[in-house]
């Protein structure tokens, strides 16, 4: 019965939170998308503080239209589909250490479930079809073509994203989210092991959130808006509040999947005990902060970075994203293979041995993707000695025609 | 024969990936966090330096003794292109002519300034104003009154001796 009333509280805690954090991320990304291009941003309700709550209301007030020809039921539910996912990949992520109370522990996530990692990945792939089916129930050439392209880019970097968590849970042996954070208390962070894995999804991390410079579904410049070029009002809002959702999902999934998650750092004790109430408040502080480190990234890059060209988009996914994943799959583990068969268990010496693997594979992965242009221009596609031979061709032919006249 | 683009090779550092996105990165953090040197200009509260030749809403000076200085001699609605003066002269007992009637039509006005240029007696002027907001139409008429009522400083008519204004 406890179980039960904690569980119920911990979800209207969060679900407030949340909803109120996404409103405020709303605010803080035009401040920042403001101050990145020398403006002030919004300053006059409440001295912009309100402003998520002006906007909130005027999206309530507004009129919903509903454009000739749609799909009714499937318009109106494509924006719970694409928010609800959103949400519901939250419950299983920890984000604090356990709370001792009068009626027993107190896990700080909503569900501990021992699937948790693979849970995430099944629901987020989910919020693909909210978006692909307001793109195509619209009724809308450019919400059709937006829907199309996001279940293109979802799909293709969702295996990328898969790819690179592996070796994670290679490390932790567990697809349990606290032990992956467990085993990053005795071996460190993974983003020092494991730079390349991190590398891999935070790329795939920002294509599976639509965020720049991996908005071409949304593409205001090609696309009008998108997929949610017909929605108006509340509905259009739920679009909103699920892409920030999602950012922040994938912010903590960074931030417990290779930063330690809740964990305080250089400390041993908060895995194992005693608890206090004063220790969950500093891990979940901690596990804010990281959070919100990751969110202004996101932000700080939509504000840097041009959109890529669809094939761009998808040559960085299937030809760079996915092999890479693949290839360092095998290498770490092969690396754990090489310690174990060495004798080598849980310590410092396992840890060291990982970080210089991996900074020798930074340093040979970034210097190829600097010197090569991965990422090919239009004219990338073509081998420069082809390209020679071409053009001596064509100089003989014309040589030929010179003569024959 | 396809056309061919031209490849131009350049040096490593123009041509990487991620040297470039750093440096961008670089760039917007810096500007984010340049609080003195916003672009702004938060328009109620502060407002945007106007010239001192601006042309704007007009005003009528007025003598020592609290009267319009116009003699209404008749320059300013010849000139006016936009025909926007109305103007019916009078004359007092002891000879000297007054506007009976002036008017400016802010509206029909192009804020040339013609008739700050003409005027004999530096009477009527084009101000540095331009914040006008009225409830009709019928409000941007613009009594003798009106006119001498308002209080904005005039525009400095450009001198061809010292055309910086200097």
């Amino acid at each position: 019965m406890a179980f039960f009333i904690f569980t119920i509280v911990k979800m209207l805690i969060i679900f407030t939170i949340y909803m109120v954090g996404v409103a405020m991320l709303t605010l803080a990304e035009r401040k920042i998308s403001a101050w990145i291009q020398d403006r002030h941003g919004p300053n006059r309700v409440g001295k912009g503080w309100l402003q998520p709550a002006a906007d909130g209301l005027k999206n309530f007030m507004k009129e919903e239209t509903m454009p000739a020809g749609v799909n009714r039921p499937l318009f109106v539910l494509a924006p719970a589909l694409s928010f609800i996912p959103a949400l519901t990949t939250w419950c299983v992520i920890p984000f604090g250490a356990p709370v001792p109370t009068r009626w027993g522990r107190i896990d700080l996530v909503v569900a501990d479930l021992p699937v948790g990692f693979l849970f995430i990945l099944a629901i987020s792939s989910l919020g693909v079809y909210g978006i692909v089916l307001a793109g195509w129930s619209s009724n809308n050439k450019y919400a059709l073509l937006g829907g199309l392209r996001s279940s293109a880019q979802m799909v293709s970097y969702e295996i990328s994203m898969g790819m690179s968590t592996i070796p994670v849970l290679l490390l932790a042996g567990n697809v349990s989210l606290n032990s992956i954070i467990n085993q990053q208390v005795w071996g460190g962070w993974n983003v020092v092991n494991l730079t390349v894995a991190f590398f891999i999804f935070i790329v795939a991390a920002f294509a599976e959130t639509n965020r720049l410079p991996f908005d071409l579904p949304e593409a205001e410049s090609e696309l009008i808006a998108g997929y949610h070029t017909e929605y108006s009002a509340m509905k259009f809002s739920l679009f909103f509040i699920a892409e920030y959702a999602s950012m922040v999902t994938a912010s903590a999934l960074m931030a417990t999947l290779f930063f330690g998650g809740w964990d305080v750092p250089f400390t041993a004790r908060d895995n194992i005990g005693p608890y206090s109430g004063w220790l969950s408040l500093l891990s979940i502080g901690i596990f804010l902060g990281k959070i919100l480190f990751f969110l202004f990234l996101f932000m700080w890059v939509r504000w840097t970075l041009p959109r890529f060209r669809y094939d761009q988009l998808m040559s960085l996914g299937w030809k760079i994203l996915l092999p890479l994943a693949l290839v360092y799959i095998v290498l770490i583990a092969a690396v754990m293979l090489g310690l174990s068969a060495a004798g080598i268990g849980e310590g410092w010496m396992y840890t060291a041995i990982l970080a210089s693997v991996n900074i020798a594979l930074i340093i040979i992965l970034f210097a190829i993707l600097d010197r090569g242009r991965v990422i090919s221009p239009a004219y990338g596609r073509m081998n420069p000695k082809e390209i020679e031979r071409m053009r001596r061709l064509d100089a003989r032919r014309a040589l030929a025609a010179e003569a024959g006249r | 024969m396809a056309i061919q683009v031209k490849v131009v090779e350049r040096p490593l550092e123009d041509v990487s990936y991620i040297r470039a996105t750093l440096r961008g990165m670089a760039l917007t953090v810096k500007h984010l966090f340049d609080v003195t040197n916003r672009a702004t200009i938060q328009y109620p509260e502060e407002k945007a330096p106007i010239s001192p030749r601006w042309r704007g809403t007009h005003r009528m000076l007025t003598t020592e003794t609290g009267k319009a200085r116009c003699v209404a001699c008749g320059l300013c609605p010849t000139v006016c292109p936009a025909n926007c003066i109305k103007l019916v002269p009078g004359e007092d007992e002891e000879g000297n002519r007054y506007p009976l009637v002036f008017e400016i039509d802010e509206f029909r006005c192009i804020f040339c300034g013609y008739c700050q240029e003409v005027c004999p007696e530096e009477a009527i002027h084009v101000g540095r104003h331009y914040e006008n907001s009225e409830y009709s139409r019928e409000g941007f008429v613009y009594d003798l009154q009106r006119l001498m009522d308002q209080t904005h400083p005039v525009c400095e008519m450009w001198d061809p001796e010292d055309p910086k204004g200097e």
